[in-house]
């Protein structure tokens, strides 16, 4: 009930839509209930004039001219019943598209952490639909199938009760039988709903990596998958089709016995001269007007049981609270200066273990702090915690001295600029990607942007330079290309903090080589915390954090770090020394030997 | 976004365009649902006879009044009456058995016809060779897929309404001419008048749809776009701009709508005012008829019954159009894709392959993705089994490619050279017996939603645990996985977004090593990972590539002088083949290239510009 109720108040938001509809609906219904009344004074003309001889053509033109009077007004009413309804249902829609949109772009990166693309897209496409469905079935049909039956209804009692309770007699039965199948369709709905997203999934995850369907000729194991799931919904819907079509049909026999009862016994009262042929055509046309609820009163059962378990999907959703919140009298934060403290921060994906632990970090305006570590050691998770893309399990986190819990999110993150290795553009000119943080930038700073990242020579040499449109992921693009974006990015934005993974991407020494000067670029001047790679970064670096298991295990410069002949010490003998062998090859003084000697 | 329904014009090449709309009515598309439908036959039968049983209890019940009211009612004859009644009441069961037969059995071979038809898609996606892929976005054939297949399930109800309508109309206009066919005649005059309107209105109406389908897929795409990019969105503080933007997409999308209700609910007084012409006509004419003793007056009453039906199947018909219009579009659109022959297909007579001992031998092989640019020119290559060949050059100079050939994820064209493996000709064995014989990591890690188990037995669902911890061990990937919270049984989100990306690698390392492969490909499979880990595969590697062919593409110069032999290439061509030291003492690219990788760290080197 809950859930129609939410769904309700969404629709009254659109009042004088609403009103203008039902109000239409009224009308009609008014204007159509007069044919079978003027059905009946006919016939009653005929079959006295039948008794008597001789037809009034007079009378007959007037009864004409009253149901083409009638059908006019329900034309025209009928006209601004439906459209309203489904100009209501549209605005419902696009409210509910708004919002959803909007909330599901403002929750935490955990929420978007468990909920897959594609799920979240069937929801606003299937369920949306579902819904406006209902807008126009449940909102506006319903209570104009149940006015007209209504209305109906007491005309036939008060003509004539006994025959009345002939002819509506079979009602409650009816509504039993439809109500239980409408709880049974709604779980059947539910259920069709996941095993298409299922389908779906599957789906898309055979497109998106054909490459490694293909290189371990899993065709067979996937086919079967797909299959398992594909047949899952078959099956369902066939369910669904099986309770619609007992629903349906019970429906229309009922409605035909109590046709055939209505004949009978009116056709008996006739006999005996207590009710005219007149009155009794008028029963039988009255209930023709009956049919059309009762036929679709089916659908609209379904439609509510849909509309039931969409709704319940899409405010799952939309309930969801974003686990960062803002406290209430969060302050902006001004363009900081960059002193940046972690005080023994610790961290917890949900309900798992610590994946940060009793973290303390002071990085003074300007400084580099570099990252190093196993993965899963807590690298990405700590520099995630900067912009508050999820919140601490414990301590805090201090910006210049502000609480970073203290300001609101958007000027936090606005103090904050982040490269990333595995960047998302997205399907727009190069320009407009490289400006996706800062929409107003004037082409001249764009250029800028792009030149400090390297990345302006290669963007002039297309044909269509900072207007070539790239696709989906920026599939058009290398990985080193792609990085680089996200530099030109950053750059951009010109933050006080950057956070920056300097992955070394797929590319050729020229490249990297580039690279690397624009990750340099871009890090002069801002308080940088980096998820080191590269050696050269390390050689930079303030302050070298080596993480392990969530801790901080070793921290130092490279110097003192490689002097203390720990974690660190180990790594870079045994993977970041490789790097250095060319210049050892070359004989260029190397700084482990050196420092060595000074101690 | 302008030139979206020029769809013939680009026949042939492997994208897909969009189409919107099509006719109502499509014989091609109709014919080639035929033998979708053929397997269920008998069931198609049963339809059939259900519908026509239920159309004809259907039109006999204004019948049935009829006689009840000039036959019994009019002579005073209740026994009779309750005779007629029993009949009517027997109609109605019939009815009702006819009705649950007909909805039941169109529902099971519609929902035959989409299982067969979402699996056979399914299917012709997998067949489609890699460069289809390359070409075609998968968000838009994702949304193609779904939204036409769902088309269809929509048409397949639709078609079979529309046919009970057709038949009802046919069933009502039969009885009517019967019951007097002067009255039938008068009762049909209001015809030509809503055919003319109608016609008028549907190329209206077309636009109007044409319209709608545009606004709400440019919806849904940026929808989808930024969902997926969230992440970036947040980080940058995009949020208020792009509600912004959805809202005008979205705003977009409800103008088009209510433009189009307009012109459907437009149609409604139209079709509420003709029949009721008719019926004050029937009236008029029918009272003289009655007067005249030519017409009875319970035969007035069914008349007057028959055109209130008669109307509801038009009224239906026209409701219809638009989405048998949409259908068909849809139905054009998936036989299109079904009929998009894959680039890359087993010849009839393809040889299963035996146990390869891993040697590979490419023969003059030049390959373009474009005509007239080639990637790879005349390469010519021989790796003995159990060698380890490393393939550098600078971005671009065809590696991957190189490698994508040698997994025959593309054909060599037959008159661009050939590719052997044991002395076979790839393009004459059976795909699936290469690949099951070869690995791949590639340099993004691709992870399937479902557990760490189901990703690294990947191809090899009968690998023991085992094999699995075996391998997991092999690459360090054991230690962190058992960390997880569930170990192996961790259910992986979305393409594993709950591992890092080099944890991510490990498991496709993990994944390539379960399959025991005889050759294994690396692109730049440790590009993404820490190099402390890197380190650990590596000297994995040097263990698990000991008596299997393995073909390394590497950007760092330093981890790949262990290798046999050292291909070079520059813009397609090998321009140098040899070990290390062969290569250094040439002084060709490759030193050049060592000698960069050198410069770099030499710049980056705290008092890097000292010499000797």
């Amino acid at each position: 009930m809950n859930i129609l109720a939410r769904i309700l108040a969404i629709v009254f938001r659109h009042k004088w839509r609403l009103a203008t509809a039902l109000i239409s609906m009224v009308g009609a219904t008014s204007a159509y209930l007069t044919l079978p009344y003027l059905f009946g004074t006919a016939v009653d003309e005929i079959a006295s004039a039948f008794e008597g001889g001789g037809v009034s053509d007079e009378a007959m033109i007037r009864i004409g001219l009253a149901i083409l009077a009638a059908s006019s007004i329900r034309g025209i009413l009928t006209f601004f019943q439906t459209f309203m309804g489904e100009s209501l249902a549209q605005h419902v829609v696009y409210d509910l598209r708004n919002s959803y949109y909007n909330h599901i772009q403002n929750l935490s990166f955990g929420f978007h952490d468990k909920n897959h693309t594609g799920n979240l897209m069937s929801r606003a496409i299937t369920d949306v639909e579902a819904i406006r469905m209902f807008c126009v079935g449940g909102v506006i049909r319903a209570p104009y199938f149940l006015v007209l039956f209504l209305a109906t209804a007491i005309i036939l009692l008060l003509r004539d009760w006994r025959l009345g309770l002939v002819s509506l007699g079979f009602m409650p039965l009816l509504a039993i039988v439809s109500a239980v199948i409408r709880l049974q369709l709604r779980r059947i709905w539910l259920r069709v709903q996941e095993e298409m997203a299922e389908l779906n999934t599957v789906l898309q995850e055979n497109m998106t990596g054909v490459r490694v369907v293909k290189a371990f000729a899993a065709e067979d194991q996937e086919k079967a998958k797909y299959d398992a799931a594909s047949s899952a919904v078959s099956a369902d819907m066939v369910k669904v089709a099986r309770l619609q079509a007992m629903n349906a049909s019970f429906m229309g026999f009922i409605y035909l016995v109590a046709i055939g009862l209505v004949l009978w016994y009116g056709g008996q009262r006739v006999i005996d001269g207590s009710l005219s042929p007149g009155e009794l055509a008028q029963f039988l046309f009255y209930m023709q007007l009956l049919a059309l609820p009762i036929r679709h009163a089916g659908m609209l059962v379904n439609n509510f049981a849909r509309a039931f378990s969409a709704g319940q999907r899409l405010f799952e959703i939309m309930d969801c609270k974003s686990e960062v919140l803002e406290v209430s009298g969060a302050g902006d934060m001004p363009t900081v200066r960059g002193h940046v403290r972690f005080e023994d921060v610790s961290f917890r994906y949900r309900n798992g273990p610590l994946v940060v632990e009793g973290v303390d970090i002071d990085a003074k305006p300007g400084t580099l702090i570099a990252l190093l570590g196993a993965p899963g050691s807590g690298k990405s998770s700590l520099v995630h915690l900067l912009p508050r893309f999820y919140d601490l399990a414990g301590g805090r986190i201090t910006i210049d001295g502000v609480d970073i819990k203290e300001a609101t999110l958007k000027s936090l993150r606005q103090n904050i600029g982040i490269v990333q290795q595995d960047v998302f553009l997205f399907t727009a000119s190069l320009s407009e990607n490289i400006a996706y943080g800062r929409p107003s930038a004037t082409m001249d700073e764009i250029v800028a942007a792009a030149k400090i990242a390297q990345l302006h020579d290669f963007i002039e040499e297309l044909a269509e330079g900072y207007d070539t449109k790239i696709g989906e992921r920026g599939s058009t693009l290398s990985g080193g290309q792609r990085q680089r974006m996200s530099i030109a990015r950053a750059v951009l934005l010109d933050p006080p903090l950057l956070i920056l993974d300097d992955a070394t991407a797929s590319v050729d020494a020229n490249t990297e080589e580039r690279i690397r000067e624009a990750m340099e670029s871009v890090m002069k001047g801002r308080t940088t915390f980096v998820i080191a790679h590269r050696l050269s970064t390390l050689f930079k670096a303030d302050e070298i954090l080596v993480m392990d298991e969530g801790r901080i295990v070793e921290r130092g410069t490279h110097a003192s770090l490689l002097a203390h002949g720990g974690m660190y010490r180990r790594i870079y003998d045994l993977q970041l020394r490789p790097q250095e062998e060319v210049m050892m090859e070359f004989d260029v003084p190397d700084p482990v030997h050196r420092h060595e000697e000074n101690a | 976004m302008g030139t979206q329904t020029s769809s013939s014009a680009r026949k042939g090449s492997e994208r897909m365009e969009e189409d919107v709309f099509g006719t109502a009515f499509n014989h091609r598309v109709v014919l080639r649902m035929i033998p979708y439908i053929r397997p269920y036959g008998a069931l198609v039968g049963v339809a059939i006879i259900a519908m026509l049983l239920f159309t004809a209890t259907q039109v006999a019940v204004p019948w049935l009044i009829k006689e009840g009211i000039d036959g019994y009612i009019h002579n005073d004859d209740f026994s009779g009456l309750t005779l007629l009644i029993a009949f009517f009441i027997g109609n109605a069961m019939l009815n009702w058995g006819a009705s649950f037969t007909q909805e039941l059995a169109i529902a099971r071979v519609g929902q035959g016809v989409l299982y067969r038809l979402r699996g056979e898609l399914f299917s012709h996606l997998q067949r489609q060779s890699v460069s289809f892929y390359d070409k075609n976005e998968v968000g838009r054939l994702m949304s193609r897929v779904l939204g036409d297949v769902y088309q269809l399930q929509e048409f397949l109800a639709v078609a079979v309404v529309t046919l009970g309508d057709l038949l009802s109309l046919v069933g009502i206009t039969a009885m009517v001419m019967i019951l007097s066919l002067k009255l039938g005649l008068i009762s049909m005059a209001t015809l030509p008048i809503l055919v003319i309107f109608m016609a008028a209105w549907q190329p209206l109406a077309r636009g109007a749809f044409i319209r709608v389908r545009r606004a709400a897929s440019v919806v849904n795409g940026a929808l989808n776009e930024n969902i997926a990019g969230v992440r970036v969105v947040q980080s940058v503080n995009r949020q208020e701009r792009n509600l912004e933007q959805f809202d005008e997409l979205n705003s977009e999308n409800l103008r088009s709508n209510l433009q189009a209700t307009r012109l459907s609910a437009g149609v409604l007084p139209v079709v509420e005012i003709l029949p009721a012409i008719s019926i004050a006509l029937v009236i008029f004419f029918g009272a003289r008829l009655v007067g005249a003793d030519a017409l009875e007056v319970g035969a007035l009453v069914a008349f007057v019954m028959y055109i209130q039906r008669f109307f509801d199947p038009i009224r239906s018909l026209t409701m219809q159009y638009t989405q048998l219009q949409r259908a068909m579009a849809s139905g054009v659109r998936i036989f299109e894709l079904l009929d998009n022959q894959p680039a890359l297909v087993d010849a009839d007579d393809a040889i299963e392959l035996p146990k390869l001992s891993g040697d590979i031998e490419l023969k003059n092989v030049s390959h373009s993705y474009v005509p007239g640019q080639e990637v790879l020119s005349d390469v010519n290559l021989h790796i003995k089994p159990g060698q380890t060949v490393a393939i550098v050059g600078p971005t671009g100079a065809g590696k991957t490619t190189l490698v994508s050939l040698i997994a025959r994820f593309y054909d060599v064209d037959r008159d661009h050279g050939a590719i052997l493996v044991d002395g076979h000709d790839i393009r004459d064995a059976k795909r699936k017996s290469l690949a099951t014989q070869m690995s791949m990591v590639l340099q993004e890690p691709f992870l399937f939603t479902g557990s760490v188990r189901d990703n690294i037995k990947y191809g090899h669902p009968g690998a023991t645990d085992e094999q699995m911890i075996e391998a997991s061990k092999s690459v360090g990937a054991h230690d962190f996985i058992t960390r997880l919270e569930d170990g192996y049984e961790t259910f992986l989100e979305e393409r594993g977004v709950n591992l890092s990306v080099g944890q991510r690698q490990l498991v496709s390392f993990a994944r390539a090593i379960v399959a025991d492969p005889r050759i294994l490909v690396l692109d730049e499979a440790t590009a993404n990972i820490d190099s402390y880990t890197e380190m650990l595969i590596q000297r994995a590697l040097s263990r698990l590539l000991r008596g299997r062919t393995a073909i390394v593409i590497a950007h760092r110069l330093s981890t790949i002088r262990g290798a046999d032999q050292i291909v070079v290439l520059n813009r397609g061509r090998i321009e140098e083949v040899g070990t290390h030291d062969h290569l250094m003492d040439s002084d060709g690219l490759y030193a050049h290239l060592y000698a960069m990788n050198f410069a770099a760290l030499k710049d980056a080197m705290p008092g890097g510009k000292d010499t000797k």
